[in-house]
């Protein structure tokens, strides 16, 4: 049992917050500390229902060099997360209802957040045969959300089918949104001013927009559910706005980065800016914010893609892919969106937590913060700014493009049913070896 | 001047300058018997090639033997990811063989610049990518002073594959640091991404800018080299086609002004890009500028390598 003393709920009046056996057990201006219950001092920071990532890359099994589900479990607890969807693209690739299981178990051993197998549209991600969909939604892993994500299911036919053979499991499919013939591999700068003059591949906001385009569509005419990963360009948000005024089910996320940094940074031609889909100029990045706000895009996801410094000391064309995201989401979303007065802090819970456990079908996240409802929970103080130290992060990899910054927003305690798997900014239990 | 060369933009007027003269001078030695200075002994200088080349590397070669320098070719090239070493790890391993200058070309743009993140030594970009190749630039300069004299308020018209060409990167830098005016021709596919933000005019038609008629007389023509892989990324149809709208045939030669010389990087692709009526004829500076090559590359080693260095004074005294 745990009292919370003077909680602000949403950001709202102080009350203090009663957790037992798991659940909200009570809330009100004073409550008398029941025999045995832990007090916390909240000191009026902010609660949360616990946050919620769609787009977690947790690279166990396969890369356990850069991260493990422990490791991202725990940096996902540390930055206010109760539950993450775990991408498929592991080696090997979760495609069979075995491999969810299994990654399903280790976030269940590791035990500080719901881990969320997310399962792969095709087999191997090869984009030629759909993977065993029906066994991964039967499995005990229940997969909802299933993903190529890394390489977009570019096949209209096979997208097509997969929108259709998802429909009986209430799934969705998030696409990867990248037109491997306007931006292929090699592509891995805005197209614009920039790439030009660095000489770096372009990828440009249209082989994005294009498969957005195709696949609403499509998503109309089957009647399935689409979600589309890391929208980054002004043109997608303008597609998925125009989709849903037709009634089209289809939702979007949108990264920290996406939100936050500029294809500027390129000048030095450092890796730890190099992101799938790249940076974007800063009207791309107004474009996204406006879109998150008004609700077009419906949720933040990280993309938390840790990468060994070895992929990543290359040549900016040769390095690896992605960037970590879970601890500095909360922040990043706080300093864009919140603190520039686009959302507040029931705007910031819907987007980092109510939508995302919607669109992943997640039972006892999201949920709104009275009795009775499952205490999923975190609370962070929105004044206390710290500066984000590579070192210091509980990733094993180090690849944060946020370095040096200062963010707003410490979390100081998050809950997983009751129990609490941070507190005092700190992991609660050691239950995680470090890598 | 800096330890390191790696793009023209880094270049002042007066230091390109400095290096075109330094470069006068490097090059009257090669009409001697003996051509060495002592300028560099004692030095080594590592030619860290990622990429095949033959003119830039051996080019570099014989600048810094005649500098006196020991030089080194190291011929990384899939070495790097391939192999599953990092960057990072073959810049360290060859800087820590004591080194005092790396010349670097790699494959990959911005490649040479993180290098300069992890050695001590002087680091000069040999050609990254599809980013720049400062010293192509500088030679190409050396070259076109020869012919034209001063070359502010120069206009130079550079065709070809604009997209994936280091030497236009640099050379449009170079010119106008150095006060030239620049048109880019090429066909829509190869203008590179934002080129409306480089300060040059630009241009689809070759005839009707030879012609003076685009953005004024023309003072030389800059032909690129055109790689025929283009043509499956549908950059261009046809190498009939391509050479039909933007290769130097004699008809366009003599839309040119008298005056008006031909160059081209090298290597050439003869009846693509360039006929061999032009890649021949009197207007051809193409061997001028592999000439041109030696010197200017003793006099950027010398200016990066030993000009951090005051001790050190250049002597060219016949």
């Amino acid at each position: 049992m745990i009292l919370l003393r003077g909680a602000r709920p949403l950001g709202g009046p102080a009350v203090d917050v009663l957790l037992a056996d798991g659940r909200i057990a009570g809330l009100g201006d004073r409550i008398e500390a029941p025999d045995g219950a832990e007090l916390i001092d909240a000191g009026g920071a902010v609660l949360l229902p616990g946050l919620v990532d769609l787009h977690t890359h947790l690279r166990e099994p396969g890369r356990e060099d850069t991260e493990t589900v422990a490791t991202g479990s725990a940096a996902a607890a540390l930055g206010g997360f109760t539950a993450v969807h775990a991408m498929a693209n592991t080696n090997p690739v979760a495609d069979t209802a075995e491999i969810v299981e299994q990654v399903l178990a280790l976030g269940r051993r590791a035990g500080l957040v719901d881990v969320r197998p997310v399962g792969a549209v095709s087999a191997g991600l090869a984009g030629e045969r759909l993977a065993e969909l029906g066994g991964m939604a039967r499995s005990a892993a229940a997969v909802r959300v299933f993903s190529d994500d890394g390489r977009c299911v570019s096949d209209a036919r096979l997208m097509r089918r997969a929108l259709e053979y998802l429909k009986p499991f209430d799934a969705v499919l998030a696409q990867h949104a990248q037109d491997p013939r306007l931006a292929d591999g090699a592509a891995c700068a805005h197209e614009g001013e920039l790439s030009g003059r660095l000489g770096l591949p372009g990828w440009p906001s249209v082989a994005e927009e294009s498969i957005v385009a195709r696949d609403v569509m499509l998503a109309r005419h089957t009647g399935g559910r689409l979600h589309v990963c890391h929208v980054s360009t002004a043109g997608t948000v303008e597609v998925v706005r125009w989709a849903k005024a037709q009634g089209i089910e289809v939702t979007a996320e949108v990264t920290p980065h996406h939100l936050l940094l500029t294809c500027d940074l390129l000048t030095g031609y450092d890796p730890v800016f190099k992101v799938n889909p790249p940076l974007r100029p800063a009207e791309d990045v107004e474009a996204l914010r406006a879109g998150l706000a008004d609700g077009t895009i419906d949720a933040v996801a990280t993309d938390h893609a840790p990468h060994a410094s070895h992929d990543k000391d290359h040549a900016f064309a040769d390095a690896a892919f992605g960037m970590l995201g879970l601890q500095t989401a909360l922040g990043v979303v706080i300093a864009t969106m919140v603190e520039t007065g686009l959302l507040d802090w029931a705007g910031l819970a819907d987007r980092m937590s109510v939508r995302p456990a919607v669109i992943g079908r997640l039972a006892g996240h999201g949920r709104p913060i009275v009795v009775g409802e499952p205490a999923n929970l975190t609370l962070v103080d929105p004044g206390r700014r710290w500066q984000v130290r590579p070192a210091e992060l509980a990733s094993i990899a180090r690849n944060t493009p946020f370095a040096g910054r200062e963010l707003p927003g410490t979390v100081l305690a998050t809950f997983l049913r009751g129990r609490p798997t941070v507190r005092d900014g700190l992991l609660a239990e050691s239950r995680v070896v470090a890598g | 001047m800096s330890r390191h060369l790696l793009s023209a933009a880094d270049l002042t007027a007066d230091q390109a300058w400095e290096i075109l003269d330094s470069a006068e001078q490097m090059d009257a030695i090669q009409n001697r018997e003996v051509k060495k200075l002592p300028a560099l002994r004692g030095r080594t200088v590592v030619n860290l090639f990622f990429e095949d080349s033959t003119r830039t590397r051996s080019s570099f070669e014989i600048a810094g033997k005649w500098l006196s320098a020991d030089v080194i070719n190291v011929s990384a090239k899939g070495s790097s990811v391939s192999k599953g070493e990092s960057l990072r790890d073959t810049a360290l391993t060859v800087a820590a063989l004591g080194v005092d200058a790396l010349v670097v070309r790699h494959n990959a743009s911005g490649a040479v610049q993180r290098i300069t993140e992890w050695v001590g030594c002087s680091v000069i970009n040999a050609g990254d990518g599809t980013h720049e190749h400062p010293t192509q630039a500088l030679l190409d300069a050396f070259a076109l002073r020869r012919r034209l004299g001063d070359l502010a308020g120069r206009h130079i018209v550079i065709v070809g594959d604009l997209t994936h060409s280091r030497v236009a990167r640099s050379n449009v830098l170079l010119l106008h640091t150095l006060g030239a005016q620049v048109t880019l021709v090429a066909p829509p596919t190869l203008m590179p991404a934002g080129v409306a933000g480089w300060g040059c005019t630009t241009s689809w038609d070759l005839d009707a800018t030879l012609a003076g008629k685009v953005a004024g007389d023309v003072d030389a023509v800059m032909m690129l080299r055109v790689q025929r892989e283009r043509m499956s990324g549908g950059y261009f149809p046809s190498e009939r086609e391509y050479a039909i709208g933007y290769g130097l045939g004699s008809a366009r030669l003599d839309l040119l002004p008298e005056h008006a010389p031909v160059l081209h990087p090298g290597p050439m692709n003869r009846g693509l890009e360039i006929s061999s009526v032009a890649a021949d004829s009197p207007r051809s500076l193409v061997l001028d500028q592999v000439r041109a090559g030696v010197a200017v590359r003793m006099a950027v080693l010398y200016h990066v390598v030993a000009g951090a260095d005051p001790a050190t004074e250049l002597e060219v005294r016949a």
